[in-house]
């Protein structure tokens, strides 16, 4: 077979998206810990903050990684699902779903949808402030800005309201994606139930995590 | 019992086919599914209508013929059965029962309730064997000792009869489960790995040629399954694929 | 026509060796300009058409499921006998022909026989190569388990699907020659009548399901393979579909037929549960490897059973009667089929049955699971007395060997057999009787072959368990590749056979008419009315046990209802498509005929034997009583335009090398 033929599989296909996922939670992780300082030391956020927005590494190297990653788990996330879908052209007139299956496993594209959204207000929040704040308007170094960026947007009951709603739906989406990133990769063995129980603790403490954070925020300031 | 029953009705492969409301009376919970069609056929030609089409032969679970979406579940709501062995004790009395055929674009209606499943055929066409000559001209049966754990396990993916339920189940029609039985059960035992590469990727290739869809790990095959094949099948061909990949 | 069977000459354990050596052979540049129809793909079909294709043959194949994977070999459970001596326990060829051919109650044809006991060493080996996991020990060798009727253990299984993964075997290889194109597969397809060219078998007229188009497929030779009529009864094992219309055209168009009452049933089924009934379910031969069979010893508690006053588990051991046990110590649960079965009927007839019908008797495992269970505790050093203990390892292990049946007896009974004993009763399950076949597997239609269960040829009048898979596939991997090449050696500069000869369109005309005639019938019942009514005449009058009366009354009632059938039929719905009733129309018309053969074939047969037990002809402790004076033949029946009128020829069964004696199983 040609290796051409291998990026069409739909295996392939699905592999990649495993690994674009787990690739996604291991940034998700680094992200929570990096939010959850700023709960409990404000200097500590901002030395890690000015660290991950100023060293090449980071912003050169892997943010781009990070980039591409998203956008290829999102776009072959639509691309998967318009294939799926038209893989059956007439529905059922009754389907029992939730006898065989989560809820969260069969409407990955809805949260996926949701944190899609959510990303772009994300972005709109912080990502595009930044890369202006550096790369546009070429301010200078304050190595004590980020906390105070982070408290402020956290003052609109609407925007942490908002933030609740996607990191809920961002949890239903790693409950599903978590175990089923390491089934996509062929992994499914006897560790696999311990795993399974990892990534459920994994989909519950990350998501709520950042509501904590963020409602921490929302009263506290 | 008296029951309601919404069935599809569809002449052929062209017409547009619709859901149909009937009434049926006289069931007895120790019936099966299938002889509850029977019975309501049989009165549906005496009063002058067309029997409703549907696929069935062995009515042991083990042909993998019968088929139906019953209540919104392939093989209907009990576990661990067929269409054939599900009995009416499952069912009470005035309820409403919808019986759709398994829907996919890879298996498309024939009439009623019966669908075209040659796809799954033609997946095993493209590898679904061992390349052994029938002359029985072959080593001993007993010169190959096989591990009873993986004698088991690859039994447990032969036990695959075929019948398209996961394909049905999965809301994006994939056939994984089907194809990773067969993958599977080669691949545990020896006599099937020395083309282990070959097979995988030329039964993927054809899966994904039929028009099947993508497997999310809804696990949704797996529960409805009625010969209950793991999805560890499905990692397992996941796994085999990617270094048959590399290999091929 | 004088029957000639052909047997090779010279001594029995040298016959098919030596005639392999000379029969002709067709070079393999020439088995590419050489066609063969395949009609069913069971373990006879499937394996006949991928050997066949593999040789180089252009294969056509046929089955009218949706694909070759279903036909009814899948449902065979309990496994496949074969002369390994794996187990050192003296078995060998010589024991495996001997007891088929004392099984079959001495009605079978020796040479055939012996060479199915040869191969079935191969069949193993040809498995194993294929990737069918059959069952193993720990040491990774493979596993036997005895089956009734032996006294070794030569059975390979595959827990309780051996069937299953036999057929799936030949499927696969069936698989690699579709994708080579080597044989061209035509599912959803009925067989509705032969051709025959110049006296020789040379197509089909086949339906396709379905379109509904009448098609004409042409070919050398045609192969036979679709399986017995035991549908007939229109209760019993046998898949829905299951149909003797491939088997009984080619009859009316020559061949002769072969035996009809030779009919197995079997004595382990799940007991009908009502009117709406529409099969039955075998449970494995296997069980009777643990499963102790009994009822209650006093009438007054069968009655408090099947009045649901009682339950099987109130009654002590004394109060039960293991009648198996009672009556065959030696052999006990594990007598053959027709032994079995007739017993249970006693038992039943006498009042001792156990479920509301008063038609059943228990298979009770209680035994099994302590036996096991005390096994598994010594092993793993828990105390032998801790009855809960035990129970729990004992339900393990019989869990391990039989979970799949005990799994399917609770789905149908809604009863847990674990905790309490199975109820069980006899249903046709096999016919060994079929197309009359030469030891070349050739009907009396030259190039057309017969196979599997739907030939006659080699378990004479009681098949042995685990030996129709045996069979079917000894049949299609080694006995038929070879015979065809005889027959086809000297067709190998023919060239393609044109389908636009007379007889293609005379053959064609027939089954269009057929068709037209059930469709344009506008009769008042469907065509199960008369299947189920046919089904009951079968079943009380010539079923486990038959008279000269009730034979005589089935034989004017099945023609009677014939006579209705056509006049009354009612097939809704079109022919040019896909048209259920249709298809069961035309099957019916044939059983209908057949069951009148049937039924005159065993009002002949004045003697016992096998499955044909004839109330007149029993020992004074009510066994078979066989008359090998006046009986010892094949009865071959011919066609001549009504089953009453057929004519009867005889092919004298010669014993050499087994001696005639009383089957005892005691």
């Amino acid at each position: 077979m040609a290796k051409s033929a291998l990026l069409k599989s739909s295996i392939a296909k699905k592999v990649a998206m495993a690994l674009s996922g787990l690739f996604l939670m291991l940034f998700l992780a680094q992200h929570f810990f990096i939010n959850m300082t700023s709960v409990f030391s404000p200097d500590t956020f901002n030395s890690i903050s000015h660290f991950m927005g100023n060293n090449p590494l980071v912003q050169f190297v892997i943010q781009p990684i990070l980039i591409v990653g998203v956008i290829f788990h999102f776009i072959m996330g639509f691309v998967l699902d318009f294939k799926n879908r038209s893989a059956r052209p007439i529905a059922y007139a009754k389907n029992n779903g939730a006898a065989n299956s989560s809820w969260a496993s069969r409407n990955m594209i809805i949260s996926g949808s949701v944190i899609l959204a959510f990303l772009g207000l994300h972005f709109y929040d912080f990502w595009v402030p930044e890369m202006v704040y550096k790369y546009v308007a070429f301010n200078p170094l304050d190595e004590t800005r980020y906390f105070h960026e982070l408290a402020e947007k956290f003052e609109s009951p609407l925007r942490t309201a908002l933030y609740c709603i996607s990191f809920v739906l961002l949890s239903l989406h790693l409950k599903h994606g978590f175990s089923s990133s390491f089934q996509s990769v062929g992994f499914n063995n006897k560790y696999s139930k311990g795993l399974k129980n990892f990534g459920l603790a994994f989909a519950f403490v990350i998501p709520f995590g950042f509501i904590f954070i963020a409602l921490f925020h929302h009263f506290n300031h | 019992m008296k029951l309601t029953l919404k069935i599809w009705r569809q002449k052929n492969a062209q017409d547009k086919g619709a859901m149909v409301d009937y009434q049926i009376d006289g069931i007895e919970p120790d019936m099966s599914f299938l002889e509850m069609l029977d019975v309501f056929n049989e009165d549906l030609m005496s009063k002058g209508g067309e029997p409703v089409a549907f696929d069935h032969d062995c009515r042991e679970g083990i042909c993998g013929m019968c088929s139906l979406y019953i209540n919104g579940e392939a093989h209907g709501p009990d576990r661990g059965v067929t269409t054939c062995q599900l009995h009416m004790r499952m069912f009470k009395d005035g309820d409403t029962i919808t019986i759709e055929p398994f829907r996919a674009a890879a298996f498309p209606v024939v009439k009623d309730l019966v669908v075209n499943r040659s796809a799954f055929d033609r997946i095993q066409h493209a590898g679904g064997f061992i390349s052994v000559n029938t002359s029985g001209n072959t080593i001993d049966a007993n010169t190959i000792p096989i591990n009873k754990q993986d004698a088991d396990d690859a039994f447990d993916a032969a036990t695959c009869i075929g019948c398209g339920a996961c394909v049905a189940t999965c809301k994006n029609s994939s056939a994984m489960l089907f194809v990773a039985a067969k993958v599977s059960q080669y691949a545990l035992l020896p006599q099937g790995k020395i083309e282990a590469t070959d097979r995988v990727l030329n039964m993927v290739h054809q899966m994904d040629a039929e028009g099947f869809g993508n497997c999310t790990n809804t696990g949704a095959c797996e529960v409805e399954c009625p010969k209950g094949i793991s999805l560890e099948n499905i990692a397992r061909m996941n796994r085999e694929y990617m270094s048959a990949s590399m290999k091929g | 026509m004088a029957l000639d069977s052909k047997i090779p000459n010279g001594p029995i354990s040298d016959k098919w060796t030596d005639y392999k050596d000379h029969i002709n052979l067709v070079n393999p540049a020439n088995k590419r300009n050489l066609d063969v129809i395949v009609v069913g793909t069971g373990l006879a079909g499937g394996s006949a058409a991928a050997t066949l294709a593999e040789l180089g043959y252009n294969v056509k194949a046929f089955c009218f499921q949706d694909s070759p994977r279903r036909a009814h070999s899948i449902a065979a459970q309990g496994g496949i006998n074969a002369a390994k001596n794996y187990q050192g326990d003296g078995d060998s060829v010589f024991r495996l022909f001997y007891d088929t051919v004392k099984g079959g109650d001495y009605r079978a044809r020796e040479a055939n026989v012996h060479r199915l006991a040869e191969v079935s060493t191969s069949i193993i080996d040809q498995c194993v190569a294929q990737g069918v996991p059959l069952a193993r020990e720990y040491g990774g060798l493979l596993d036997n388990r005895s089956f009734g009727g032996a006294l070794v253990s030569r059975t390979f299984y595959a827990r309780g699907q051996t069937g299953q993964q036999l057929l799936l075997g030949a499927y696969s290889a069936m698989n690699r020659q579709i994708g080579r194109g080597k044989i061209k597969m035509h599912n959803r397809h009925e067989m509705l009548d032969i051709v025959i060219v110049n006296g020789k078998a040379r197509g089909i007229i086949a339906r396709n399901l379905i379109t509904g188009e009448i098609e004409r497929h042409s070919a050398h030779a045609v192969v036979i393979a679709s399986g017995g009529y035991g549908n007939v009864f229109f209760l019993s094992t046998n898949a829905m579909g299951s149909n003797a219309t491939a088997a009984w055209k080619i009859h009316k168009k020559g061949a002769y037929f072969a035996n009809p009452c030779y009919t197995q049933i079997h004595p382990t089924c799940i007991p009908v549960s009502g009117d709406h009934q529409s099969k039955l379910t075998l449970m494995s031969e296997s069980l009777r490897n643990d499963g102790r069979i009994w009822v209650p010893a006093k009438i007054e508690d069968a009655v408090a059973i099947r009045e649901g006053k009682k339950k099987a588990i109130d009654l002590s051991e004394a109060e039960r009667d293991y009648y198996l046990e009672r009556r065959y110590p030696a052999f006990g649960n594990l007598v053959p089929r027709d032994v079995a079965s007739r017993a249970a009927k006693e038992r039943c007839d006498a009042g001792y049955g156990v479920n509301k019908t008063g038609e059943a008797v228990y298979l009770d495992f209680a035994a099994a699971i302590q036996r096991y269970g005390k096994e598994q505790a010594f092993l793993k050093g828990i105390d032998a007395n801790d009855k809960e203990a035990v129970t729990k390892l004992g339900t393990e292990v019989v869990k391990n060997k039989y979970g799949n049946l005990f799994q399917m007896y609770y789905k149908i009974v809604d009863e847990d057999p674990y905790t309490s004993p199975m109820m069980i009763y006899p249903a046709v399950h096999y016919t060994m009787g079929g197309t009359w076949v030469d030891y070349n597997l050739m009907t009396t239609i030259p190039g057309c072959f017969s196979i599997g269960e739907s030939n006659f040829s080699d378990h004479g009048a009681n098949r042995l368990g685990a030996s129709a898979l045996m069979q079917g596939l000894a049949d299609g991997y080694f006995v038929l590749p070879y015979t065809i090449g005889d027959y086809l050696s000297p067709d190998i500069k023919m060239g393609p056979i044109s389908t636009d000869s007379p007889e293609f369109a005379a053959a064609e005309k027939g089954v269009k008419d057929q068709i037209e005639k059930f469709m344009n019938n506008n009769g008042t019942h469907s065509v199960d009315y008369f299947h189920r009514k046919l089904g009951k005449i079968m079943w009380d009058k010539v079923g486990m046990a038959r008279n000269a009366q009730g034979l005589n009354e089935a034989i004017t009632e099945i023609s009677a209802l014939r006579e209705e059938f056509y006049k009354d039929v009612k097939v809704p719905g079109t022919d040019k498509g896909f048209n259920q009733e249709l298809e069961k129309a035309t099957r019916v018309a044939d059983f209908l005929e057949l069951g009148e053969l049937f039924a005159k074939d065993a009002l002949h047969r004045n003697e016992s034997c096998g499955g044909h037990f004839r109330e007149e002809y029993q020992t004074e402790d009510g066994e078979a009583k066989r008359d090998d004076v006046n009986f010892a033949y094949v009865a071959a029946w011919e066609y001549k335009g009504k089953p009453s009128d057929a004519v009867l020829h005889k092919e004298d069964l010669v014993f050499d090398t087994v001696k005639l004696v009383q089957r005892n199983y005691k």
